[in-house]
């Protein structure tokens, strides 16, 4: 099938299995899956900047689907949801702004097929490390008879303690999110979503693999929550994306509509799913997917021709 | 057990083949046709390509979400 917007021929199952695939991911991850997205446009010869402004308009669509889910599962904190659209709205513009600047200097694929790789091996490590330690550190709780029944259920961080500091940092205006449990101060929350932000805008998606791990490591918001309420958040985000890049050439809403035709069944399957695995648990299973996106990166930068 | 999760597994197996039925013709008589307006509109018209980019993203998260969760309520309980 041929998209004129962007050039390029592409398969439409092609497309619908991506999508399905993603959409499975931000239903059980609460992440928009771009770092899946992203390189498997590339793979099929579109140009970063219209794998990343068409992705971001993907997930607008995919993430109104997996929200209203958590919705009804009570998995989205509205209030901190609301906030931090804020930041990564003003994240989303400086994001798009650079992909512009590097458009404009004729390096854009080389440039951004390095950051995604650096950003991808980074996350996998960090979650890796983490999640493993947790869980580690849960099953000694659970052999020395420390922790019981439901309690050993709870969302345990090896972060925990890095997160407890953050929370302790009194710099005005403190916010209580009763959903989430969490009191911290308001421009904690903004910093981490306009980082969020920026990598939404340069790198594509609702960067939600970098924003679930800071929601739930920086703020100290328990797992599902995160899930729920990043998806929450990146539908307006999301949609300022789609806006902002379409403006600037970088959308191709064709290939955002067949891919998101898949993405609505794998939604539906990927929230229900998170009721049946605990939180370090899903942080472990989240590890190999930034290394796939990384991986197609690298296919694509080494052998310098798509499929 | 065991009948129920095959019985819920059947059921999305239909839905999935009745969706992807759907799916083919909503690609040939909407998307098809769809194409030569938008890529016009996104040479000439971007502020209004991005608003009609949005607006057709979120309708068809909307409808299709509609569709299946209406699918999958008609086959559960035929199923049942």
């Amino acid at each position: 099938m041929f998209f004129p917007i962007s050039d390029s021929h592409i398969n439409p199952i092609y497309l619908v299995v991506v999508g399905f695939i993603i959409g499975i991911l931000g239903g059980f991850f609460g992440v928009g899956g771009s770092f899946i997205a992203g390189p498997a446009l590339r793979l099929m010869g579109v140009d970063w900047n219209y794998a990343v402004g068409t992705d971001l308009a993907h997930i607008v669509g995919k993430s109104i689907v997996a929200a209203k889910q958590h919705r009804a599962l009570g998995n989205v904190d509205l209030k901190l949801g609301f906030f931090m659209a804020f930041g990564t709205i003003a994240g989303a513009e400086c994001g798009a702004q650079l992909i512009q600047a590097l458009k404009r200097a004729g390096n854009v694929n080389i440039v951004v097929s390095y950051v995604a790789i650096v950003v991808y091996f980074g996350i996998a490590a960090f979650m890796l490390w983490e999640s493993r330690k947790t869980l580690r550190s849960g099953r000694g709780r659970s052999q020395s008879g420390l922790v019981k029944g439901s309690e050993s259920k709870k969302d345990h961080s090896a972060f925990s303690p890095v997160t407890r500091n953050i929370q302790r940092l009194k710099i005005w205006p403190m916010i209580t999110l009763p959903t989430s449990g969490v009191r911290i101060s308001l421009w904690t929350i903004l910093l981490v979503a306009f980082v969020g932000g920026v990598f939404s805008g340069f790198l594509g998606g609702g960067a939600g693999y970098i924003r679930m791990p800071s929601m739930v490591y920086v703020l100290g918001i328990p797992t599902h929550l995160a899930v729920g309420t990043d998806l929450f958040e990146i539908v307006i985000s999301a949609s300022y994306g789609t806006i902002t890049h379409a403006i600037k050439g970088n959308v191709d809403i064709l290939i955002a509509l067949v891919m998101h035709t898949g993405a609505v069944i794998g939604a539906q399957i990927g929230a229900v799913s998170t009721q049946y695995f605990a939180g370090p648990k899903i942080r472990l299973a989240f590890v190999p997917l930034p290394l796939i996106g990384a991986a197609i990166v690298i296919y694509t930068l080494v052998t310098g021709h798509k499929f | 057990m065991k009948k129920q999760a095959a019985k819920s597994l059947r059921a999305f197996a239909i839905e999935l083949a009745i969706y992807s039925v759907l799916v083919t013709v909503y690609f040939f008589l909407v998307l098809h046709l769809l194409g030569e307006w938008l890529y016009h509109l996104e040479a000439q018209h971007r502020y209004m390509y991005a608003l009609v980019a949005l607006l057709l993203i979120a309708g068809q998260a909307v409808a299709l979400d509609a569709v299946t969760t209406l699918l999958f309520r008609l086959l559960r309980g035929r199923w049942r």
